[in-house]
């Protein structure tokens, strides 16, 4: 109970300067608009016409919750016009994406810790990785894909795998290095194998790390899978319908489609945090 | 036929090498440990009882001299478990049980579960935690959890046991106590028990031989017998001969110390 007051606090803030912010924005727009019809607004009317118009700048919050609720509760979900449908398009391709990227930061975080060539080399690599702006290299991706006939869901998913598997190769890595040195040498007393030692000792010690990672990862991923709509010019997705609302000035839409992707990434990592407190209390580590 | 040492040590020396120059951890040390002998290493912190320990242990690599453990080289006997190692921390594994740390052992050597159940069951009951199997290491105190690193150590029947200050982060009630339970259980099961401590009572009331050792380098500067019998009440501390080895000790950490001031 005691930290609702603050968070809501927060939200009042928000909502308040979010307000504003539209009024500032678009009275422009309804003062042009009263001029040319030659009519004076007052300060009410102008404030009115502000959160009221079509298309907005900075569409007012109540306008957004009502085209989400629009397109949400009151559409079929199966309809290309339901946000619903689109974010189950979007998320498809972000829990691949991020499945794809855990296992394969998974395994470069085992071969970095059990491979000295691979601790040497590799990190580098992934680094240099995560420093190419990811607006440039999805369209290549998109385009290499498409030219050897894969389409769809799955180069969508690689761009979100380039952009969570990075979280979590860096996390791994140190998680899988967690055990001090007298667990190590223990596990050498009892003349354990590296599996031995990976399974009993290095995996069970890298959870709380992998879950942190996971978080981010996740989040990245969701990013990853809008990105990825944007440059096919996709008919469906969240980024698909980013897209379609910046062309035809969709402000409203567009909003809509920001929030829902934010609710949506505060779902799935809220999720993986649930599955953290489980895992990690049962495990005597929370 | 003379029974050989189980753990024969010749002139062995360890130089670290460090950014600050040589540390001389250990320096000609001889020594042999008998079949069931409890031997205390004692000495001022960086005298090189953990070394020495670690080395037996093949955690360490001497620069020189020999030694081996149960006649064959340190790494012969590490691969073939002949000895427990008991470090200062208990390290249980807090996501498994007090049995299933226990069994980690049994399960990396490739015991079957029928045979894992029957250990733990056993060493359980050789340290008094009977009743404890399923409890998680923080429901246990620190005492217990020690003595459980121990069990853990037994449950392969190793017949070596080497114990690095297994009780230096307890209390002094809780550790007379395991001192007591640790003399019952070297008398049922016959080990070969090498001990590091820095309590004088401690190496006195255990052992029957006591190494004294002083630091840079690492030597041993004596090594006192233990006229005491093996069957040691703990009020055993208030006799004089008890007195007598534990006056000779602190003679012996004095001696070896005595150009350190
Ligand atoms: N891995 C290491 N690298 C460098 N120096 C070490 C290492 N281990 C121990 N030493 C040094 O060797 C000496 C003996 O250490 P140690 O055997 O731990 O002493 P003790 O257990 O008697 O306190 C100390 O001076 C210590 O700093
Ligand atoms: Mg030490």
């Amino acid at each position: 109970m005691r930290n609702v007051l603050p968070v809501l606090t927060v939200v009042a803030v928000i909502f308040v300067a979010w307000y504003i912010g539209a009024v500032a924005l678009n009275a422009t727009w309804a003062q042009d608009n009263a001029a040319r019809a030659g009519v004076e607004l007052s300060f009410t009317e102008l404030v009115a016409d502000t959160l009221s118009q079509d298309k907005p700048k900075l569409p007012a919050p109540h306008q957004v919750a009502v085209e989400i609720w629009e397109t949400t509760v009151e559409k079929n979900i199966t309809s290309r016009r339901s946000l619903v449908y689109h974010s189950w398009i979007t998320m498809s391709a972000t829990l691949l994406g991020f499945v794809l990227g855990t296992g394969l930061g998974i395994a470069l975080a085992v071969g970095i810790v059990y491979n000295r060539t691979m601790d040497m080399s590799v990190m580098p690599w992934v680094i240099a990785s995560q420093t190419i702006p990811i607006l440039a290299i999805a369209p290549m991706i998109i385009v290499v894909l498409n030219a050897i006939g894969i389409t769809g869901l799955f180069p969508k998913a690689v761009i979100s795998m380039y952009l969570s598997f990075f979280p979590v190769v860096v996390g791994m890595v140190k998680g899988l290095r967690s055990p001090d040195r007298m667990q190590l040498d223990q596990m050498k007393t009892w003349h354990a194998n590296g599996i031995q030692e990976f399974w009993k000792l290095r995996f069970p010690s890298s959870m709380p790390y992998l879950f942190t990672s996971l978080k981010v990862g996740m989040a990245a991923s969701l990013v990853g899978a809008i990105v990825g709509e944007l440059p096919t010019g996709a008919v469906a997705g969240l980024g698909a319908r980013l897209l379609a609302g910046s062309y035809y000035g969709q402000t409203v839409q567009i909003w809509s489609a920001l929030i829902m992707a934010a609710v949506l990434a505060a779902c799935l990592v809220g999720i993986i945090g649930l599955a953290q407190r489980l895992v990690l209390k049962r495990m005597g580590m929370a | 036929m003379t029974t050989s040492p189980v753990i024969s040590a010749k002139d062995l020396s360890l130089t670290f090498h460090t950014d600050d120059g040589p540390i001389h951890a250990l320096q000609d040390i001889t020594l042999d440990i008998e079949k069931g002998d409890f031997v205390s290493f004692i000495g001022p912190s960086g005298c090189g009882k953990t070394t020495f320990l670690r080395v037996m242990a093949d955690l360490e690599q001497p620069t020189g001299g020999e030694i081996t453990v149960n006649g064959v080289s340190p790494e012969e006997a590490r691969k073939a478990r002949a000895y427990g190692y008991v470090f200062q921390a208990a390290g249980l594994y807090p996501w498994r049980t007090i049995g299933g740390n226990i069994r980690l052992p049994l399960e990396i050597m490739g015991f079957d579960r029928a045979a894992q159940d029957e250990r733990v069951k056993r060493v359980l009951e050789l340290v008094e935690l009977d009743g404890f199997e399923k409890k998680y290491p923080w429901q246990l105190s620190g005492g217990m959890q020690q003595r459980a690193s121990i069990a853990r150590a037994l449950a392969f029947d190793a017949d070596i046991l080497l114990m690095d200050e297994p009780f230096g982060a307890l209390d002094e009630i809780v550790r007379d106590h395991l001192n007591e339970q640790l003399l019952k259980l070297w008398k049922r099961t016959e080990k070969t028990i090498a001990f590091v401590t820095h309590s004088i009572p401690e190496a006195v009331y255990l052992s029957t031989r006591i190494v004294v050792m002083s630091p840079r380098p690492g030597r041993i500067s004596e090594v006192i017998e233990s006229p005491l019998p093996k069957e040691r009440p703990l009020d055993i501390r208030d006799t004089p001969e008890f007195l007598d080895v534990a006056h000779r000790v602190r003679e012996g950490l004095r001696a070896g110390h005595a150009y350190d001031e």
